[in-house]
């Protein structure tokens, strides 16, 4: 008979068994004796966020930059609540992360008492799968398999609800760190096979404009996968474009990388996504901001599919080869079978694309990241490149908020490793990237770590700098002020007739005061010659910066391609689209 | 510059629609019902009729039956969807106009009317396996099981004969011949 424990222990024993080390959370009354508990395991270490939101987005940030699960504590209630737009966040960027949340006792779900709601029902459409855990005997099978759940085929985030009773009551335990290791291994990982390779191989051969176009699986599959992408596009010698959340796949500075495709993307990747015959989609998942008008994307291209999620392939566009997989396994396959049959592919298959190069490069001509460049006020797009500049001589995370800033950071912000780059990239959450910083922070002590953001953003979730004080984790918050919400009114200035409807933050804090008053650092930089001084002055501080980079107020994201449009149909800049934003219309707040 | 002022793309034009019938094996756990149904009204897929209950005992098996409308696409995302749920055992999949599968609906008919009517009714719910349930001088409660489309003919031409309360169950489906599903 094994020892009784009681729920709030076995909560931390899973957690032990599951090799957890950090928990981000807050306490509250339906989840004390989980926190009473907490003292007698020194090897879990709490980071108490200002607001469940904000544990949520660190545990995110942890997530994605080591690999691992991020564990999230919350009390019932509002607690739960607060943390469901990191869940919903999570879940359409396939995070994982392992929510507990503390609910009123049995006896008293259902009669609406204090702190009570349907935790469970309003995190189901969010979550991969949630339980309400009624018996304490159940409480360490359910946790293990939340941890299965969340981690294993396409990762996200999954809830526990665990009524305050139950964390008192005794129960058993009778899991080890073996038998857990050996359930995880029983969940088969499907292979591709060799006919299917072939298939892919002999469209590969046929193929005169071939692209890859790879996205936040390959991220997710491990570091190694992004290896294996590095050798199949230098054994192919194809073009490679990637999403948003793909950024780090593969070197950002290699030739043969196009830069991101999408709404934001590049003129080359747009146009090379709708004029090629060959599309190999790996870890992507068509979403509206990459593809456009469906009805003339890429209509000339065979299409394959490779993902994890068999939900992801056909959902939006039909494709002709569908291959489910881990993007690690189905790689390491695929080259494989390149190195048995095909080993001179390249080689013979030079001159088959080479025209296809040919065209591509004249499309890189167009340099559709130019932009007007400036000696009296900061371009938001120089402060990026700036700091790109002086940070890519070392192992530098990004974070970022949601809009301009986030877009401009995936352009100008060169990766070339996997999980450095942190973005809400599905849910678009604004007030993502300081918290996320945090998590990020905490996974890798001792590295730099960077939250480009926009000044809208970082004040729904400013509150969270006061963590980052607390636990001495010198995060940088780089804001790229405009004093708009930027995205916003570039599309009111595009698409509503300047109507800037409520997109001016009048009154901002003066950040540089309110960096002081959470007892960290302020650097303002408002002038081009000062930016390499003061980015290279925030570096050099070991404690969290927030620095006010004051930039242009009316400088619009390009290149871009309007809704209901087509690849091929981009804006390229100013010049495309007659701008300027007028006195007037500025005052229009 | 496009005329739409939506950040997003605009609808392309929708396939051929077609019935289906899903039949899902679940755990019945609590919130099983809420998981599936939520799925459906999350993605904006159609439930035309729903019937659940308990089959296993021991294993705490349930099998729902969702009638439902969509596209060829929309059929498989539903389909994908459901097999993604930890609850969710299997998943099949029917054409309605699929020979090889037997769907039944029962239906609750409550008539008040005069005796002259009440012959009409009996007669023209004779050839669907009727039973009379419950009787008195002015009504009478009427069991038929036939198919949805039979149901819906049949409740529209009773209601010029008396019919002031109808009560179905959703489809039921099974699979002609030796084979089970499972």
């Amino acid at each position: 008979m094994p020892k009784l424990l009681s729920g709030a222990a076995i909560v931390f024993k899973a957690l032990e068994d599951q090799n957890v080390d950090h928990i981000f959370g807050y306490p509250g009354g339906a989840v004390l004796p989980i926190y009473d508990e907490l003292k007698n395991h020194k090897t879990i270490k709490h980071i108490l966020a200002r607001h469940e939101q904000g544990a949520g987005h660190a545990a995110e940030g942890y997530a994605r930059s080591s690999g691992k699960p991020g564990v999230v504590l919350v009390t019932s209630g509002p607690g739960a609540t607060n943390v469901v737009t990191a869940l919903a966040d999570a879940y359409m960027d396939s995070i994982p992360l392992v929510c507990i949340s503390g609910q009123v006792p049995t006896h008293l779900i259902g009669t609406d008492a204090f702190q009570e709601c349907d935790t469970t029902g309003i995190t189901r459409p969010c979550t991969k799968y949630n339980w309400l855990v009624k018996d304490v005997n159940d409480l360490a099978k359910v946790l293990h398999t939340a941890f299965e759940v969340a981690t294993s085929g396409r990762p996200g985030p999954v809830l526990v609800d665990i009524p305050k009773d139950i964390q008192f009551k005794k129960g058993t335990y009778s899991f080890t760190k073996k038998k857990i290791a050996k359930n995880s291994s029983k969940s088969a990982k499907k292979k591709v096979s060799e006919k299917e390779l072939d298939q892919l191989i002999a469209m590969m051969k046929k193929s005169s404009k071939p692209i890859f176009y790879t996205g936040g699986g390959v991220i997710n599959s491990g570091p190694n996968a992004s290896e294996l992408l590095r050798e199949l596009v230098s054994i192919t010698g194809f073009p490679i474009t990637s999403t948003l959340q793909g950024l780090g796949a593969y070197p950002g500075d290699d030739h043969q990388f196009l830069g991101m495709l999408g709404m934001h993307g590049t003129y080359e990747a747009n146009n090379a996504m709708h004029d090629c015959d060959l599309m190999i989609n790996i870890g992507a998942r068509f979403d509206d901001r990459i593809t456009g008008k469906i009805d003339e994307f890429s209509p000339k291209s065979k299409k394959v599919h490779i993902d994890i999620d068999p939900s992801s392939i056909g959902k939006i566009v039909k494709v002709d080869l569908a291959l489910v997989s881990d993007v690690d396994i189905f790689l390491s396959a695929l080259i494989k079978r390149f190195k048995e049959k095909n080993k001179n592919f390249i080689d013979v298959n030079k001159e088959n694309i080479a025209k296809w190069w040919k065209q591509i490069n004249k499309w890189r001509e167009k340099k559709s990241l130019n932009y007007r460049a400036s000696d009296t006020i900061i371009k938001p797009q120089h402060a990026v490149e700036r700091l790109y500049e002086l940070t890519k001589n070392q192992d530098t995370f990004i974070t970022t908020e949601v809009g301009q800033h986030q877009m401009w950071a995936a352009q100008y912000y060169k990766f070339n490793k996997p999980n450095r780059w942190m973005t809400s990239g599905g849910l678009g959450t604004m007030g993502f990237g300081l918290p996320a910083a945090i998590g990020v922070q905490i996974a890798n002590p001792g590295k730099l770590v960077v939250d480009i953001a926009g000044e809208a953003s970082v004040l729904m979730t400013m509150q969270e700098i006061s963590t980052a004080v607390q636990y001495k984790l010198p995060i940088k918050i780089f804001i790229l002020n405009n004093q708009y919400m930027g995205m916003v009114r570039q599309w009111q200035e595009l698409l509503h007739e300047k109507n800037y409807s409520e997109s001016y933050s009048a009154a901002l804090p003066d950040f540089v005061k309110l960096a002081e008053a959470y007892g960290c650092v302020g650097i303002r930089a408002s002038k081009p010659s000062e930016l390499d001084e003061k980015i290279n002055e925030m570096i050099s501080i070991d404690r969290p910066v927030i620095f006010d980079c004051l930039v242009d107020k009316t400088e619009n994201c390009y290149p871009m391609i309007p809704s209901g449009k087509a690849h091929n149909q981009m804006i390229l800049g100013p010049e495309d689209e007659n701008k300027k934003i007028s006195e007037e219309g500025k005052t229009l707040v | 510059m496009a005329k739409s002022k939506s950040a997003y793309s605009e609808p392309t034009k929708l396939g051929k629609l077609d019935h289906h019938i899903i039949v899902v094996w679940v755990d019945n756990e609590a919130g099983v019902l809420a998981r599936v149904v939520g799925l459906f009204s999350g993605r904006g897929y159609n439930i035309d009729s729903l019937a659940v209950a308990e089959v296993d005992k021991l294993k705490h098996l349930s099998r729902i039956t969702i009638v439902s409308i969509g596209t060829p696409e929309v059929i498989e995302q539903i389909k994908l969807q459901l097999r993604k749920l930890l609850c969710v055992h299997q998943v099949a999949d029917f054409n309605r106009s699929d020979p090889n599968i037997l769907f039944r609906e029962l239906a609750l008919f409550k008539i008040v009317s005069s005796p002259k009517n009440q012959e009409k009714v009996k007669k023209a719910c004779k050839k669907y396996n009727s039973v009379i349930l419950d009787k008195t001088k002015k009504s009478f409660v009427i069991q038929v099981t036939a198919l949805r489309r039979e149901i819906d003919q049949l409740t529209k031409d009773l209601k010029s004969l008396g019919l002031v309360s109808v009560s179905r169950t959703g489809a039921v489906a099974m699979t002609r011949g030796a084979e089970i599903l499972k």
